[in-house]
């Protein structure tokens, strides 16, 4: 916007005293605008700073390596750490191919009519169904009717769902990014809408919808409500397969800022940290793909 | 020469098996209501439906009044949105309407980062920091409304920010220009042009927001409390739908037992509720595009 660059409230007034204060009142508001804006970015940094100061001394091999105890100062957080690790590879597996081509038909071939667009509003309300409410239908459906049990697999499930309308939502707007022109160019050399789809459309498009899927998985890490019903905080042991009982870093960090005793505090601080590692990692391998794979038409 | 389409066996196949992808987030939503109808309904073999809307939430003498923990959500939620709205609608009109480009580019992720945080964190934070803050000035109980609601407020700024930046964003230049043509300042153009002419886009910012508190767990499940409570007073330990869900979740309910159907009768509500609140958020959306494109 080049609006932004003129300022009418300093061009060149007369200096009345009706225009010192309208000035005034335009700088207070600006600067009441700031301070707002500044209220939730400095909420931020007291959060990080308090995670920070509490939890760091508490980082350690150990901490890493250890499992959950009911002493606080010999708990760990490998099972933990693993199941997170389990659940984010199951989810991708099960999540990703399922979206992207759910997002590839909807954008490029799904028909125009009822049908379709009962589709699109449905990936927009999945969208806002509350996280725990997956967990109910994990918990109901998979382990409970299908039989699959407090497994990995129904955890990764719970997740998958969670993720499915995210990473919809994002795949098709980078597909749809890519110009027609583009697509109509490829039928015009004799194309199959499959070809075109395959050859023309993905490869500028495929930037975005990495950026998106990873986005989605960093969401997905942090989840605790979603495990709440599969999950088992008491799990001493690494999973040694998708089938196995698990418990993972939310749930962990939950479980011990729950307890009354400070030094269980002092746990989920050190586990915060990791977590918040995690997730900020990921995001910025987002941030980075999203800088390097921007098309320009 | 008759042009006939070829016979494309693969493609056929490749096709139909994205459409599947497609119809599968259908079943994804028949699955989420079946499974909350099918565990829940048991429920109503022991509670009446008049008993369900009634006030009294106590699974331990059978006392299933669903209006004790709505209250709760309600006020959670309410708290979280007074603290939202002024905060991320102050947000949205400094960056659409004042911030240069460049101080945007830097704004707009940090403010984001807000959304990213996982919620168990928030919950850990409205606990030990903002929790023995507001025992410094009121008398409150450790578990209470008012440190969950404050700190669920915080975490909602970016979903209130962003909607409604893009609605103050969508306004036509031409509006903007024809109040200054009339001498009005910049503060005056954002509050009397702007923000009214992008109204049905932050009203659905809002909406959204309420609905993302209404849903959201572990904030309350960590320092909101477990006492279903039907009060008014932000001071008191109160009990969401949520955090009614994962406390029978961590309580080793077994399948069967009335406690462990009330969560799918209580999820079931929470579904209805969000639903509701997405779809007007929606419709809101569309008429501000409509109106302006």
């Amino acid at each position: 916007m080049t609006f932004t660059q003129t300022r009418p409230a300093q061009s060149g007034l007369a200096k009345t005293s009706a225009n010192k204060r309208r000035l005034l009142g335009e700088n207070a508001f600006q600067l009441a605008l700031i301070l707002l804006l500044g209220v939730g970015l400095l909420v931020l940094g007291i959060l990080l700073y308090t995670v920070g100061s509490r939890g760091a001394g508490r980082l350690s091999a150990d901490f890493l390596n250890g499992a959950p105890s009911r002493s606080a100062a010999r708990a760990g957080i490998k099972p933990a750490l693993l199941g997170s690790l389990w659940l984010l590879g199951l989810t991708i597996a099960i999540a990703l191919p399922i979206s992207i081509g759910a997002a590839i038909w909807l954008e490029e071939m799904a028909p125009r009519n009822w049908i379709s667009r009962a589709i699109e509003v449905n990936v927009t309300n999945l969208a806002g169904v509350p996280s725990i409410v997956y967990g109910l239908l994990a918990a109901g459906l998979f382990a409970g009717i299908l039989g699959l049990g407090d497994s990995l697999w129904t955890g990764a499930l719970a997740l998958s769902m969670l993720v499915f309308p995210v990473i919809v939502v994002a795949a098709r707007e980078s597909i749809r990014a890519v110009p027609s022109s583009i697509r109509q160019g490829a039928y015009a050399l004799g194309a199959t809408r499959w070809q075109v789809t395959r050859r023309s459309v993905l490869p500028p498009a495929v930037g975005g919808i990495v950026t998106g899927v990873v986005l989605a998985l960093s969401r997905a890490i942090g989840e605790a409500a979603p495990l709440l019903l599969i999950a088992v905080p008491g799990v001493f042991v690494v999973p040694n397969g998708p089938g196995a009982k698990f418990t993972a870093l939310p749930i962990q960090i939950f479980n011990w800022t729950s307890r009354p005793q400070a030094a269980f505090q002092v746990n989920a601080a050190a586990g915060i940290i990791v977590l918040l590692g995690v997730v900020l990692v990921v995001n910025a391998i987002a941030v980075v793909i999203r800088n390097r794979s921007q098309v320009r038409w | 020469m008759v042009l006939t389409k070829r016979r494309r066996p693969g493609e056929f196949i490749i096709e139909s098996l994205l459409a599947l992808c497609g119809v599968l987030s259908v079943a994804i939503t028949v699955a989420i209501v079946g499974t909350l109808v099918y565990d829940g309904s048991g429920l109503f073999r022991d509670v009446s439906f008049r008993e369900f809307f009634g006030s009294t939430w106590s699974p331990r003498n059978g006392q299933y009044g669903i209006a004790e923990l709505l209250a709760g959500t309600i006020l959670v939620s309410a708290i979280a949105i007074t603290v939202a709205v002024p905060l991320g609608l102050a947000a949205a009109t400094y960056l659409s309407e004042y911030a240069r480009p460049r101080v945007r580019r830097v704004l707009k992720p940090m403010l984001e980062i807000l959304a990213g945080v996982p919620t168990v964190v928030y919950g850990f934070f409205a606990l030990t920091v903002v929790t023995p803050l507001l025992q410094k000035f009121f008398q409150i109980n450790i578990f209470n409304a008012l440190s969950a609601g404050l700190v669920m407020g915080i975490m909602i700024i970016p979903t209130v920010a962003s909607v409604s930046e893009d609605a103050m964003r969508a306004v036509p230049q031409s509006l903007r220009e024809g109040a200054y043509g009339l001498g009005a300042g910049r503060r005056r153009v954002a509050v009397r042009v702007v923000i009214p002419a992008a109204l049905s886009g932050i009203a659905a910012g809002v909406i959204l927001g309420i609905s993302r508190a209404v849903g959201e767990t572990m904030i309350v499940a960590v320092a909101a409390g477990s006492t279903p409570n039907l009060t008014a007073n932000p001071l008191e330990s109160i009990q969401t739908m949520t955090g009614y869900i994962a406390q029978i979740a961590l309580g080793e309910s077994p399948r069967g037992t009335a406690p462990y159907k009330s969560i799918f009768v209580v999820g079931l509500t929470l579904f209805v509720l969000t639903l509701v609140l997405n779809l007007i958020s929606v419709r809101l959306v569309r008429r501000f595009r409509q109106v302006y494109q």
